[in-house]
């Protein structure tokens, strides 16, 4: 192509767009599965009320918290990057990455008890819907730390400058609704039954 | 408007210069993944098309014949699932939207090229995965209701998966078209200056991006529930399969308009190009569009008015319902206005343009029947149904399709096409057509179910008559498409702005160069002022 | 067998006649609107198609608001008219009827089955008395089927888990189609059966009629023999709780000892019990008087059998 497309004055204003626009879709993906959540909630209020009490709220709450503390870190590391500090940046990378492996692991030790104890997605409504949201946030944080370790390539090359943080940023937006969407997921799932 | 034509040298092949497959497969012109959509879809048309014919040839007998009950629903299936998901949806969008969005605001490529080739060629992946259930064919018709789906044994799960795939590539298509749509307009481009082609692509790209990731998770929960039994959809585990149609719907409805919308833009082009006159009315048809696009996603509902949905939830929907016939009337009202007192020549793209007109106006108001509460119960699941649809989206979709092919035919490969040819088949697709699809309404009036492997004899004269249409149709299909493969070698060479248009594709030559203009155009005028401007004040 | 086009409304049942009606007054405002766009399109494209060797020269014309605004506001209006009249039709529809007879009906791959309210149930095949109300309870055995009886420009989709209901109100005497409205698998199309309309005496006589021969076919004998001891009225006379009536009783009767009145005695078995219906006054039990009328050829042979078999019960 002999176009340069990044040269195109207007690049930092589509990419941000098209995140928005991307985030649209991820809303309503979640969406669908929350409409599924409320329905089934009004229907089969007894069997969810019973069945949110065997799920771990310290974890759950644990989670929250670790998936919080990613969301700061992240938000440092793009004030630094919009100041050209690329070490603070890389750092903060690093330290939203361990987060993510954090909150995996947690969410792995849950499941795990949650097979041991026997309760499958087939189990019942509850535990369908929830290992399916959970399932589906669960690929979108791995999808997130995919991003984080592009980026870390990336800052280790020394691409991103105060000029150029546009990777950065949408990744940033990305990763804060995938924190959002548990911030909903929690007390749902783990509070409210 | 500024004179950039840039007549190319006799010979010269512009963006189709570049020879090989990998000047294809890994190409960022956004030509090129326009012209791959091109063949892909038509591909699928064609396979779909001689489905159907299959399927009309079986139907000239109510009892058995040909083949097995079994291998007819497979093949209405098939001939469904096909046409809607990998032909009509992506056919102008993902096609010619792809070649002439960046064309007609005046710009290089679109927003995110990289992200368009990925688009591709996960749709691509999506139709293999798609392609490898036909080692147990799906039986469960394109809509897929639960709980039938997850009991029948094919194989509804990778099915899910290939859907999800395209799905995918038809939101990050839109994506692309939205940014393109709002960053990338030639300098002096205001809205309201653009084409109304890109007004339908921008509410078109809107819609994808907002209904499509819901039909995403729905065939994710249908595979769920296939290998996990999570029973959402499942009554005898406490689920509610009426859930699932209201999440099919929630984006199968809003889609029909991803399927007519272009094609209204399309017929927006080329109305005023061949009635030498200004659109009639061109903020209307705009905000219509954006009209269509916002109530289509209120209307889901409509499709279910006989589902078990509780009575006041139709009633609702029926009413909302009825608002999308008034921007869909205000588009017919004003290209009809277009051509009053027009100079109206009669090139096949205005010929295909006209006949959608004529058949959209009749599908449209057959959906009058089935909007109205009382009398969708009766013609609901029948073949006024099949024939409804049919009028909207092969009379008005793909109509508009051959319209904009023929529009964009010379643009597109820089040979002219046979005119007279292009008329034979015109009068036979029209034709054939009418033949296949009015007795429809009839025998749905008398109650015939659709998705009938047989049927009680008193409906066969119809269905002999409906048969026997669909070979015109072929007929004209097929000769349109020779006309357009030998005209792709043999055609004359084609001027760059030969219907006269205004447009900014017409400023560039034909085909044109990869970087599609020399020099980005300045736009000073909306595209659409033909006529004399002395003659009638400007009312615009 | 009637089979009305559209445009002579059905009769059929109490809402045909109104769905049609709607139907009539749609076709009236889309025929208006075919006619006039159509009308004008081709009109149009006619009057104004370009001239050879005329030099083109068309008006700057982008817009008329008067006329715009017009044909947003009568359409719309009439677009609501269209929502009201549908409305009330289906309102009517789907409003219970009173007193209507309930039967329940069971969808699976791929049949119907009808159940009555006195417990018969028919497969692929529904009678009803005409102008009776009828109550349809419909629910499915495995995935969704589509309730559809055109004649009466009625359906319902039936559900697997949930009820769905369907109020007939048949008016004109008739054999009818029901179809399966909603793709349930290979045999979809063939999931068809038949409404039968009937007069009042016709269907009760039908009725008594298959009362009688489901007591003779679809029970089991003993309870086949229950019934007919109650229809013959055999219960006016012996007792099936020991006490002695006009009759012995019949409380463990079969496989007793039983003294005749000329001394005799013998074990109750069936032939003996045939004997005893048959000619009654042959082998008396003793203190009874030989009153008892024969039901020979009143009562059928297996009818007979069915008696016995009742009787085997009465322990």
């Amino acid at each position: 192509m002999t176009t340069n497309h990044d040269a195109h004055n207007g690049a930092p204003v589509s990419a941000r767009l098209g995140i928005w626009a991307f985030l649209a879709t991820e809303l309503l993906l979640f969406g669908a599965l929350f409409t599924a959540y409320a329905q089934f909630r009004i229907t089969h209020a007894e069997l969810f009320h019973q069945e949110h009490l065997k799920l771990n709220r310290m974890l759950g709450f644990l989670n929250t918290l670790v998936l919080l503390t990613s969301s700061l870190t992240i938000a440092v590391g793009i004030a630094a990057i919009r100041r050209g500090l690329q070490k603070v940046l890389k750092i903060c990378l690093a330290l939203t990455l361990a987060l993510a492996c954090g909150f995996l692991f947690i969410k792995y030790l849950e499941w795990s008890h949650d097979f041991h104890q026997g309760w499958f997605p087939r189990t019942n409504l509850f535990f369908g819907l929830y290992f399916m949201m959970t399932g589906l946030h669960g690929l979108h944080v791995i999808a997130g730390m995919a991003l984080m370790v592009w980026l870390l390539i990336k800052a280790q090359r020394g691409a991103f400058s105060a000029e150029y943080s546009t990777p950065v940023e949408i990744t940033g937006l990305y990763w804060h609704f995938v924190d959002i969407v548990w911030i909903y997921l929690f007390p749902l799932l783990y509070l409210i039954g | 408007m500024a004179d950039h034509a840039t007549s190319s040298l006799p010979g010269d092949r512009g963006y189709l210069s570049e020879q090989g497959w990998r000047s294809w497969a890994l190409t960022m012109d956004h030509k090129r993944i326009g012209v791959m959509y091109i063949w892909t879809t038509l591909g699928f048309f064609v396979v779909a098309g001689i489905l159907a014919l299959l399927l009309r040839l079986k139907l000239l007998v109510p009892g058995p014949a040909l083949f097995s009950d079994h291998t007819y629903n497979v093949l209405f299936t098939m001939h469904g699932a096909m046409i809607i998901f990998l032909f009509i949806i992506p056919a102008i969008p993902s096609a010619l939207g792809n070649f002439f969005i960046p064309l007609l605001i005046g710009c290089r490529d679109v927003a995110f090229p990289r992200l368009n080739l990925f688009s591709y060629w996960i749709f691509v992946a999506g139709i293999l995965v798609t392609v490898g259930t036909l080692v147990a064919p799906m039986d469960t018709g394109w809509t897929f209701y639960t709980p039938y789906s997850t009991r029948t044994s094919a194989a509804v799960t990778s099915l899910s998966f290939g859907l999800f795939l395209i799905g995918m590539s038809s939101i990050l298509t839109g994506l692309n078209f939205i940014v393109t749509i709002h960053t990338m307009r030639a300098p002096g481009m205001s809205w309201y200056r653009m084409p109304l082609f890109i007004w339908a692509m921008y509410a078109t790209s809107v819609i994808q991006v907002l209904s499509t990731p819901v039909i995403g998770i729905t065939f994710l929960l249908l595979a769920a529930e296939r290998v996990f039994g999570i029973g959402i959809f499942d009554p005898a585990k406490g689920g509610d399969p009426l859930l699932f149609q209201h999440f099919f719907w929630f984006y199968s409805h809003p889609v029909v308009y991803v399927m007519i919308l272009p094609a209204m833009g399309i017929v927006s082009e080329v109305v005023p190009v061949f009635a030498r006159k200004p659109i009639f009315g061109y903020k209307a048809i705009a905000y219509s569009a954006l009209a269509i696009a916002f109530i289509g996603f209120l209307v889901w509902g409509h499709h279910m008015f006989v589902s078990g949905m509780s009575t006041i939830s139709g009633v609702i929907f029926s009413f909302l319902t009825f608002f999308v016939a008034v921007p869909t009337g205000i588009k017919i009202f004003n290209w009809i206005a277009t051509l009053y007192k027009g100079s109206i020549s009669f090139d096949s793209p205005m010929l295909y343009a006209l006949s959608f007109i004529f058949l959209f106006i009749i599908g449209g108001l057959t959906g009058l029947f089935l909007g109205s509460l009382a009398t969708d119960v009766h013609v609901h699941d029948t073949y006024f149904l099949v024939a409804h649809f049919h009028y909207t989206m092969m009379g008005g979709t793909v109509m508009g399709l051959f319209a904009g092919l023929h529009y964009w035919f010379p643009k597109m490969t820089g040979r002219m096409f046979n005119e007279t040819w292009a008329k034979n088949a015109w009068w036979l697709v029209v034709a054939g057509f009418n033949i296949t699809f009015f007795p429809m309404f009839i025998l749905g009036m008398q109650g015939m179910p659709r998705r009938y492997a047989e049927y009680p004899a008193k409906y066969q004269p119809l269905n002999v008559v409906a048969t026997v249409g669909s070979w015109f149709l072929a007929l004209g299909v097929i000769i349109m498409f020779a006309n357009f493969v030998r005209s792709l070698r043999n055609g004359e060479p084609a001027p760059d702005n030969p219907w006269r248009g205004l447009t900014l594709e017409w400023q560039t030559s034909s085909p044109p160069p990869e970087e599609n203009f020399h020099e980005i155009p300045t736009v000073t005028d909306w595209p659409y002022g033909y006529g004399n401007r002395n003659e009638a004040s400007r009312d615009h | 067998m009637p089979y009305p086009t559209i445009l002579r409304a059905s009769e059929a049942s109490l809402v045909s006649h109104d769905v049609d009606a709607v139907f009539i007054f749609i076709l009236a405002i889309a025929g208006f609107f075919f006619v006039l766009t159509q009308g004008l399109l081709i009109y149009f494209a006619i009057r104004y198609r370009k001239k050879k060797g005329v030099e083109e020269s068309t008006p700057y014309i982008t817009g008329n608001h008067a006329l715009e605004v017009v044909w947003i506001v009568i359409p719309s209006l009439l677009l609501v008219a269209i929502f009201a009249y549908g409305l009330t039709v289906f309102i009517k529809m789907r409003t219970p009827l009173p007193n209507a007879t309930e039967i329940q009906v069971t969808a699976s791959q791929f049949t119907w089955s009808f159940k009555y309210p006195d417990g018969r149930s028919v497969a692929n095949e529904l009678r009803l008395p005409v102008d009776q109300p009828v109550k349809l309870i419909m629910i499915s055995r495995d995935v969704i089927h589509g309730f559809f009886v055109p004649a009466f420009r009625q359906k319902q989709d039936v559900l697997p888990g949930s009820y769905t209901y369907l109020w007939l109100l048949p008016k004109r005497v008739g054999t009818y189609d029901i179809y399966c409205s909603q793709y349930c698998g290979t045999g979809h199309s063939l999931m068809r059966g038949s409404l039968i309309v009937m007069p009042q005496p016709q269907y009760q006589a039908w009725l008594a009629a298959e009362q009688q021969k489901q007591k003779a076919g679809a029970q089991s004998p003993a309870e086949h023999g229950k019934a007919l001891f109650e229809s013959a009225g055999c219960g006016g006379c012996h007792s099936i709780d020991g006490s002695p009536k006009v009759g012995p009783t019949l409380k463990g009767i079969f496989g007793s000892r039983v003294t005749l009145n000329n001394g005799q005695s013998l074990v109750a078995d069936e032939e003996y019990l045939r004997e005893s219906l048959e000619e009654p006054n042959e082998q008396v039990v003793q203190g009874f008087q030989p009153i008892m009328p024969s039901f020979k050829g009143s009562l059928k042979q297996d009818e007979i059998s069915a008696l016995i078999a009742y009787m085997k019960t009465l322990k």
